[in-house]
């Protein structure tokens, strides 16, 4: 699965680099490293929707606060 | 005619250039029409009208004729259409533009009072001067080494210095004279730094341009569908279109059609992170890798101690490659302050990952060539550095953020920086340390005066530029280079991978 989190301006300063280090640490807590290929992308152009995620190339909108359920639902029920 | 964008008014209504000199406003009428012509398709079909384009009537405006300054003219187009393929120096001579100033050296003007006190001639070690049956003095010009001692002797300043501005900016004498008295650049000394661009009074040396490259890049892209092209921008904007908010800058570098705006100073946060930790596990002393120009200097002037240049990338190469491993078809404009960096992007470890360079310079032509005032447009975002990636832009900002990567990463490690700007301060800084002389463990060195802030490539040049830079390394909303940094992997872990 490939998980990819916008970290251009817009979306870093809604908090990106909080739900990277959030789904860093929860797919390590989820042994999920071999599974889940997290990166960053710079601008996906859907930046009022901030902040941008894909999972497998579907689009979501994610925030620091909403990611730990966003985690649970798209990614771990999912892998 | 000229255009609604030729000048910039303030609020009070009070003209403001957007350019230091006329020099560079006429060198970006030029990139303005030729970037105009490539927008719309029609360049090659016009490219022999420009310089009447600019200089309509039959009244010179800045030389002895219109067929002269149109003759200029139409050297200054090839230049911003890419210059001379079979030169390989970024910076080149318009040898019909070039006034070949007299170059005397120091000679005695009219103001010699023909006094008594003949302190020229005490002053004078060399014996290079004599009087005549006025008492006025005169210089032997085969004894002269033109030490300028006896100039800052006389009590009326009546020896002056003639040399020509393109030759006294350039600090690594690469300039010299050919046979027709024209400047001549000698590409084996040249390091591209722009110094002699910016002080030629007559414009008679200037830099390539690759915009056209750019708008091709652009328009190819089909609106960023087949690939994009992202535009990276150095940390010394911040200083630079003070007439503009930057956020507006923003709005106005993707209205031209880029896909998005990135700092090259998280690429300063990346390279600060890891030029701390080879400083500390290389057992000796390193110079900075960020500054092309002075990379170049090194290799040219002191070979023997490239061997201790930074192995880092520049941070614009750094946060290209990062670019280019999330985004393989991405195209990468970098935008600065910096004539350096067009040569630098061509050299075989960068081309991979730069696709192009232009000037803030040049990105004042492109606004004005597709009439975007930055003044009516939406403020954007521009927000991916920490405050010490950003101050890269100004000398010691490398130095304070080297400090600050080694005390992140508790690397105990006594830094000893030194921060030289210009090449004078850089060739002393390296005599000394190649002699031994000088206990520093990293040396920091900046081409320019100032830093980046004194780019050739820049719109406006001055004091209150640095504490721009300083007040946008403030607004960052990452206040230390881990947290900058956290998002992205660093090349080493590429590796790992």
């Amino acid at each position: 699965m490939k998980v990819t989190v916008c970290i251009g301006s817009s979306c870093h300063l809604k908090g990106s680099r909080r739900v990277v280090e959030s789904l860093q640490y929860l797919i390590a807590e989820n042994n999920l490293k071999d599974k889940v290929d997290l990166g960053g992308t710079f601008c996906m152009g859907n930046c009022q929707n901030g902040v941008c995620v894909t999972v497998d190339d579907k689009n979501f909108s994610a925030s620091p606060d909403t990611i730990e359920e966003f985690f649970k639902t798209e990614i771990l029920a999912k892998v | 005619m000229e255009h609604k964008t030729d000048y910039i008014y303030d609020k009070n209504g009070k003209l403001i250039y957007k350019f230091d000199t006329k020099v560079q406003y006429i060198k970006y009428k030029v990139l303005r029409e030729v970037a105009r012509q490539a927008w719309a398709g029609t360049l090659l079909e016009n490219v022999l009208d420009i310089p009447k384009i600019i200089v309509p009537g039959k009244v010179p405006t800045m030389r002895c004729c219109v067929y002269k300054e149109r003759a200029i003219l139409g050297e200054r187009v090839k230049i911003a259409m890419g210059g001379d393929k079979n030169n390989p120096n970024v910076i080149e001579v318009i040898e019909t533009a070039c006034d070949e100033c007299p170059m005397g050296g120091y000679e005695v003007t009219n103001a010699c009072r023909g006094c008594l006190a003949h302190r020229c001639m005490d002053a004078c070690r060399k014996g290079a001067i004599s009087f005549d049956h006025n008492q006025k003095a005169h210089i032997d010009k085969s004894k002269c080494v033109e030490c300028g001692l006896c100039a800052k002797s006389c009590p009326y300043t009546a020896i002056m210095n003639f040399k020509r501005p393109c030759m006294s900016a350039c600090k690594v004498n690469a300039i010299s004279m050919n046979e027709d008295k024209a400047a001549k650049i000698d590409n084996d000394k040249c390091i591209s730094c722009g110094a002699c661009v910016y002080q030629c009074p007559f414009g008679a040396i200037t830099d390539k341009s690759f915009i056209i490259n750019v708008i091709d890049m652009i328009q190819k892209s089909d609106r960023n569908k087949k690939y994009k092209v992202y535009a990276l921008v150095a940390p010394a904007i911040g200083s630079q279109y003070s007439y503009a908010k930057l956020g507006q800058v923003i709005s106005g570098i993707k209205e031209l059609g880029f896909f998005t705006v990135i700092e090259a100073a998280l690429g300063a946060d990346m390279v600060a992170w890891m030029e701390s930790k080879e400083l500390a596990e290389c057992g000796d002393y390193l110079t900075s890798s960020c500054c092309p120009a002075f990379v170049d200097y090194i290799h040219k002037s002191f070979p023997d101690m490239a061997d201790h240049i930074s192995h880092n990338l520049s941070p614009a190469g750094t946060i290209a490659r990062y670019i280019k491993s999330t985004d393989p078809k991405a195209k990468i404009v970098f935008i600065g302050p910096c004539t350096a960096k067009k040569m630098e992007f061509q050299k075989e470890e960068v081309r991979p990952y730069i696709d192009s360079v232009i000037t803030f310079e040049e990105l004042q032509a492109l606004f004005d060539s597709k009439d975007i005032d930055l003044r009516d447009l939406d403020e954007d975002i521009l927000d991916n550095a920490s405050y010490f990636g950003r101050i890269f832009a100004r000398s010691g900002g490398l130095a304070d953020a080297v400090r600050q990567a080694l005390k992140e990463q508790n690397i105990d490690f006594d830094l000893k920086a030194i921060s030289c700007d210009g090449i004078e301060a850089c060739k002393a800084a390296l005599l000394k340390k190649g002699k031994n002389l000088i206990d520093a463990n990293f040396i920091e060195g900046m081409a320019c005066v100032g830093g980046c802030i004194g780019g050739a490539g820049c719109l406006t040049h001055g004091e209150k530029n640095k504490a721009e830079v300083d007040k946008y390394g403030k607004e960052a909303f990452e206040k230390t280079i881990a947290e900058a940094i956290s998002m992205v992997k660093l090349p080493e872990e590429h590796i790992n991978d």
